[in-house]
């Protein structure tokens, strides 16, 4: 069991970790989601005792980290794929550490052979892909055959059947009664592993709820609309008529409409009483992953308001992040409220921009510029 | 709590497993005590073109050390490289998760590479000191004469005193290349310069390795030197001093910075 309280860490001006409180459960997969830069990894140190949180604390099994005793025979740990020294062979480096804990060596060439580096284990790890320093540092967490185990981001830089392998692994270890803690900034991945998740942006708590709980809460119905592309005044006129109905109506890029807050019958009626002809008409569920991508979006955009789930309350306005739609470059020529300037743009690199331009730049609470959608994440679509 | 024994043994692995170790403690042997030689035979055949007051003062004792120079160098990035690749690889974040009392990491640490570059400064001290012996033929002066077996032993301490010193700053530093620049520098040149600087002199001879040199010399202010105002262990002294504040500075910040 891990439990933080009030967990905060200010750099200077930057603050990563806002008063974050959690609790991960022992049993189950609990996924830690965030977008990249959201505080993940801060997060993890501080429960391993690295960083010193400027405010709150975090224990593991009610001890803090750095007074457990014999802390790798309880808490394994894979923080960064890359932290190894290359000139040290693969098993060296797994001994070096099995010999702080007082494990015996033969533990070592059997998690080499847990996480299928036997073969490579006199190598030097400088000539270690990227797969395979995930490998090795999976192995170094299973070392002590500990009851809590983390990892920061697993699967990056694996090949599909190292994912299916992790994916297993993890549920394995929950399924054995150990507390599994995995980071991760991609919902997809955490949609299929984890049993319960937690969610943060700009180190702030959004969300703490099992799996199913966040689907249902969180993936929403819509319509998807498409009238001929000889009309565009039937477009107009039935976007006035479903507003006028009650319904929230948005462009998707390609010219489609997306309808919510009305049935599909409903739709059919009004677009009839308007004669305008339809050429789809079509029920689609939104993603987990664009529910993911909206929460997180909404704490960057709503971040100076008093209540940074503002933007999320509200039923959804799902225009169209992620979904996988080709032409994305085409500026819609929709009618209505949705400004999508930047729909597709990739995040910017380094540091988000301050909160304090934000706001200024709002068009409207609907409107979610997604500024910062990794566009490598937009092609996953109803990943559940 | 990881143990001391088992913090000890897991940092001889680490120490023993990269190739690093090796060749800066092989180079720190081969350029002591091959410049050593050289020197002594070199100063063997010259001996009469030497000025009267550095005939006077002829140590062979200190001369069998000239390569320490070079030599030390070495032993500065085995002793940079045994702290710093811990930041550069990263791996300093798996290290403290396994320990997560840093001073017993840190010390352990520094123990273990600290007594192995002491035994290899031993060697090259002893080895250094007979093979440049022979070089300097009837010149030469006996392991059995005064004082000689302490200059001896105090070249092995003098060489492991700087790696542990360079451990120390390292840890400081929590960068190879930053401790690095700046130590290879400072002992090849700058410490050299001042202390040949009418001056800087008073400065620099409580600098570590000015200090800690005394120790190789026989004769009072051996060739030609200036004279100190401190005997082969006092300035042996100051130099422990220099290290214990670099050690102390690197276990501070290992303590309060985050990993």
């Amino acid at each position: 069991m891990i439990e933080a309280v009030g967990l905060t860490k200010r750099y200077g001006a930057k603050t990563a970790v806002d008063d974050l409180s959690f609790q991960v459960r022992p049993g189950a997969v609990t996924g830690f989601l965030g977008p990249n830069g959201s505080g993940k990894s801060t997060t993890m140190r501080m429960i391993l005792g690295l960083d010193s949180p400027t405010a709150g604390h975090v224990t593991i099994g009610g001890h803090p980290y750095r007074s457990l005793p014999n802390a790798p025979r309880q808490v394994g740990a894979l923080l960064d794929a890359k932290g190894v020294h290359g000139g040290r062979t693969a098993r060296n480096h797994l001994l070096s550490l099995a010999q702080l804990a007082g494990i015996p060596a033969a533990r070592v060439d059997e998690v080499l052979g847990v996480v299928g580096l036997q073969d490579v284990a006199k190598r030097r790890t400088s000539g270690f892909s990227l797969g395979m320093g995930q490998r090795l540092g999976i192995a170094a967490a299973l070392l002590g055959d500990p009851q809590v185990l983390l990892f920061d981001e697993p699967v990056n830089g694996l090949d599909p059947e190292g994912i299916h392998w992790v994916r297993n692994l993890m549920k394995m270890l929950a399924a054995e009664g150990r507390t599994v803690f995995v980071s991760s900034h991609l919902m997809s991945e955490m949609a299929l592993t984890a049993d319960h998740l937690i969610v943060i942006g700009r180190g702030r708590l959004l969300s703490d709820m099992s799996v199913t709980d966040f689907i249902s809460a969180n993936s929403a119905d819509f319509a998807r609309v498409r009238v001929p592309e000889d009309g565009p005044e039937d477009r107009q006129k039935l976007t006035a008529t479903l507003v006028e109905a009650g319904g929230r109506v948005m462009s998707e890029p390609g010219g489609a409409l997306r309808v919510t807050g009305l049935p599909l019958p409903r739709i059919s009626d009004l677009a009839h009483g308007c004669d305008v002809r339809l050429w789809e008409l079509s029920p689609h569920q939104a993603s987990l992953e664009e529910a993911y991508m909206r929460l997180t979006q909404g704490l960057v955009d709503y971040r100076s308001t008093d209540d940074a789930k503002a933007g999320l309350a509200e039923p959804p306005p799902l225009d169209a992040y992620g979904y996988p739609i080709g032409g994305h470059v085409d500026e819609p020529v929709a009618p209505v409220e949705v400004p999508q300037e930047g729909w597709y743009a990739p995040p910017p690199p380094g540091p988000r921009p301050a909160p304090a331009h934000s706001p200024a730049a709002e068009p409207s609470p609907a409107a979610e510029p997604s500024s910062a959608v990794p566009a490598g994440e937009q092609t996953s679509k109803d990943l559940r | 709590m990881a143990s001391v024994p088992a913090v000890l043994t897991s940092e001889w692995t680490k120490i023993r497993s990269v190739s690093s170790t090796t060749w800066t403690l092989i180079s720190a042997f081969v350029v002591t005590v091959v410049m050593g030689a050289a020197l002594s035979a070199l100063l063997n055949a010259t001996f009469d073109d030497l000025s009267e007051a550095e005939q006077a003062t002829f140590d062979p004792t200190f001369v069998s050390f000239s390569g320490t120079v070079l030599g030390q160098l070495a032993m500065v990035v085995f002793g940079v490289l045994v702290v710093g690749t811990e930041y550069s690889s990263g791996m300093i974040r798996t290290s403290l998760a396994a320990v997560p009392q840093r001073a017993t990491f840190l010390f352990s640490k520094i123990a273990v590479a600290g007594v192995l570059a002491l035994v290899v400064g031993l060697l090259t001290s002893f080895v250094s000191f007979f093979l440049s012996q022979a070089m300097l033929g009837d010149r030469g002066t006996d392991i059995g004469a005064d004082n000689v077996l302490r200059a001896v032993v105090g070249g092995g301490l003098y060489m492991g005193l700087i790696a542990i010193f360079s451990m120390g700053v390292a840890a400081m530093l929590r960068s190879s290349m930053l401790s690095l620049g700046i130590l290879m520098p400072f002992f090849f040149l700058v410490s050299q310069i001042l202390a040949a600087v009418p001056g800087a002199k008073d400065v620099a001879r409580y600098f570590p390795d000015q200090a800690g040199s005394k120790i190789m010399q026989v004769v009072p202010d051996a060739m030609n030197t200036d004279p100190a105002p401190y005997g082969p262990w006092g300035g042996l002294g100051i130099m422990v001093l220099w290290v214990l504040a670099a050690v102390l500075g690197g276990f501070l910040v290992l303590k309060n910075r985050d990993a």
